[in-house]
């Protein structure tokens, strides 16, 4: 049935970024309709190309196709030495580079069997919050402009520039920072540090209340967003979701509770889980909350932990030429979007034999395929937000 | 607090060890259930793994999964190994309800790494042996749709493999990429 119009349809799909085979999965006779979104979608958050089969306003099918961002991360990994590696780190899910550091830093100080002085743990705790913090804004901010609402992005902007400026007194950086080291942290905090860390956590929540007061529980966003998306427990363990996905789905899981790394067993804090309260479990309503009602748990941790910090060394003594016995290695961590794990294979030199990086929006992303079946093109643009991707972890 | 930590010493870690690893606990229970198949438990540290013929890995994961006592529900990770003459492949399975880890380890022959597909025991495994395909060239056997996942199709070779060879910028224009 290729007639001389069907070739010349498909050389203007080609160079439309489709490719012809894609083409040919379409029902012949239906109005089904093969849509682009992406790789410069604004509400995919960076690279991601999401191939739409479309029925009308429907979405048939949604396949994700990623790689637009893939920077040999694991590859340079077994070619740099392993406190090298920090800085490619940051640059996994650039967002919240404090939680990246912190989880290779972990991996290698496991791998070594290194002592982190107890000072360090807590200056580790506080800015990996801060930044929890500052990753969950850029969420919540960019989510309400996705589905139309433009204030709390500016709110939650300037909430987040406190949260650099305090970043950036201590490690010099605004997104990078390389600030986790391995075996304590790059410098000790400033004199100033606390103080406005104290400063900013005080008048953190009422803004947090103001943002909750314009979108959270805005009639027209609960409209758009409650029981769109819903994510079964069951489903989303199968599929590998961690983090805020996971607990919107019910799963009462978090890390820092459930398998203590560092000092967070010492801490008072409640692990913030979907309940469905304004439509099912598990909707893109309770994926957003579960993060607005985790930033108010972060400065509840980050209180207790600027009351607590002790004196001493921020910093173990790490030999320049660091060789981690041969051996293998896996560790975990909690990080703003679910859990992040690197997985080391040493053989006693300088560098690691392979470096895996299991990122959590990775697996996150590939439920959504299966979500966006018989969805209204809209509703899935906030399905995707909800998901809160970050392509550098995905593509690494 | 021992303000003097030592590096590099092969001591077992002072802190940061939260997670439950009983991969040396499941060797002896799947030794019994699959004889043959179960070949050996390393002696690496910190983590160890039990190393399964990979014929036999769906059967030892469908166990993993389904016994009351491991209930492994989450397949975590998976990750492709350059060992030289055999390609490995590395499965970390973890337990939500008993909360431990389970490492699970098969080697494939270089020139024909075949490794059965986990896709039907976790939905997990189908974009990670998608990823392990793409940088490996390990091929899962009954994958529902194994395709690159980050490389363009058209990409030449395996690039986490270490005999692998960076093309010239030549070479990629001539494959128009």
């Amino acid at each position: 049935m290729t007639g001389v119009g069907e070739e010349a349809m498909d050389v203007d799909l080609k160079s439309l970024g489709f490719r012809v085979e894609e083409r040919r999965t379409l029902a012949s006779g239906s109005d089904e309709l093969l849509i682009n979104m992406g790789p410069q979608h604004p509400s995919t958050h960076g690279v991601l190309r999401l191939l739409l089969r479309t029925d009308g306003e429907e979405i048939q099918e949604a396949v994700p196709f990623m790689g637009y961002l893939h920077r040999c991360a694991e590859k340079i990994g077994e070619n740099v030495p392993y406190d090298t590696y920090t800085p490619y780190t940051d640059r996994l899910d650039y967002l919240s580079s404090m939680n990246n550091n912190w989880a290779w830093a972990m991996t290698v100080e496991k791998l070594a069997g290194i002592e982190v002085p107890q000072r360090a743990e807590y200056i580790r705790v506080i800015v990996a919050e801060l930044n929890r913090i500052a990753s969950h804004l850029v969420m919540v901010g960019t989510y309400g402009l996705d589905l139309g609402a433009f204030t709390p992005f500016l709110l939650t902007f300037r909430e987040r520039e406190e949260i650099l400026d305090i970043l950036e007194e201590i490690s010099g950086g605004r997104l990078c920072y390389g600030y986790i080291r391995i075996g304590g942290v790059t410098d000790d905090i400033t004199p100033t540090f606390a103080t406005k860390c104290r400063a900013f956590l005080r008048q953190y929540v009422s803004k947090l209340d103001a943002i909750n007061e314009l979108l959270s529980y805005n009639r027209i966003f609960i409209r758009r967003t409650a029981n769109v998306g819903p994510l079964s427990a069951e489903k989303a363990i199968a599929c590998g979701c961690t983090g805020p996905i996971l607990r919107a789905s019910g799963v009462d899981w978090d890390l820092r509770r459930d398998e203590p790394y560092s000092i967070y067993d010492k801490f008072d804090w409640n692990v913030c889980v979907g309940k469905g309260e304004k439509g099912q479990l598990g909707d893109t309503w309770d994926r957003y909350m579960v993060r607005v009602r985790e930033m108010y748990e972060c400065v509840k941790i980050c209180e207790q932990a600027l009351e607590g910090i002790p004196e001493g060394p921020f910093r173990a003594k790490v030999p320049r030429n660091f060789k981690p016995p041969a051996g293998e290695c896996y560790f975990r961590a909690e990080n703003p979007r679910g859990e992040l794990a690197f997985y080391v294979v040493s053989d006693g030199s300088k560098r690691p034999v392979r470096v895996k990086v299991r990122g959590p929006s990775f697996c996150n992303l590939s439920v959504v395929q299966e979500l966006s079946r018989n969805m209204l093109v809209s509703d899935f643009v906030a399905v995707v937000g909800s998901f809160d991707l970050v392509m550098g972890e995905v593509d690494r | 607090m021992n303000q003097e930590a030592k590096a590099g010493e092969p001591k077992p870690p002072v802190i940061n060890n939260s997670m439950r690893f009983r991969t040396e606990e499941a060797f002896p229970v799947l030794k019994s259930h699959f004889g043959d198949a179960v070949r050996s438990l390393s002696d690496t540290r910190p983590d160890r793994h039990i190393l399964v013929r990979p014929g036999f890995l769906p059967e030892i994961c469908k166990f993993l999964r389904d016994d009351p006592d491991w209930q492994c529900n989450m397949l975590h990770c998976v990750t492709g190994l350059d060992q030289a003459e055999t390609l490995a492949v590395v499965y970390h399975l973890f337990s939500m309800p008993k909360r431990h880890f389970v490492v699970l380890k098969t080697e494939v022959l270089r020139d024909s790494p075949m490794v059965p597909t986990l896709a039907h025991i976790w939905p997990s495994a189908d974009w990670l042996e998608r990823e392990t395909f793409d940088l490996f060239g390990i091929v899962f056997e009954g994958h529902p749709d194994l395709r690159r996942i980050l490389l363009p199709d058209e990409w030449i070779g395996h690039p986490l493999r270490k005999d692998y060879e960076m093309p010239t910028h030549e070479k990629l224009r001539e494959l128009g990429l």
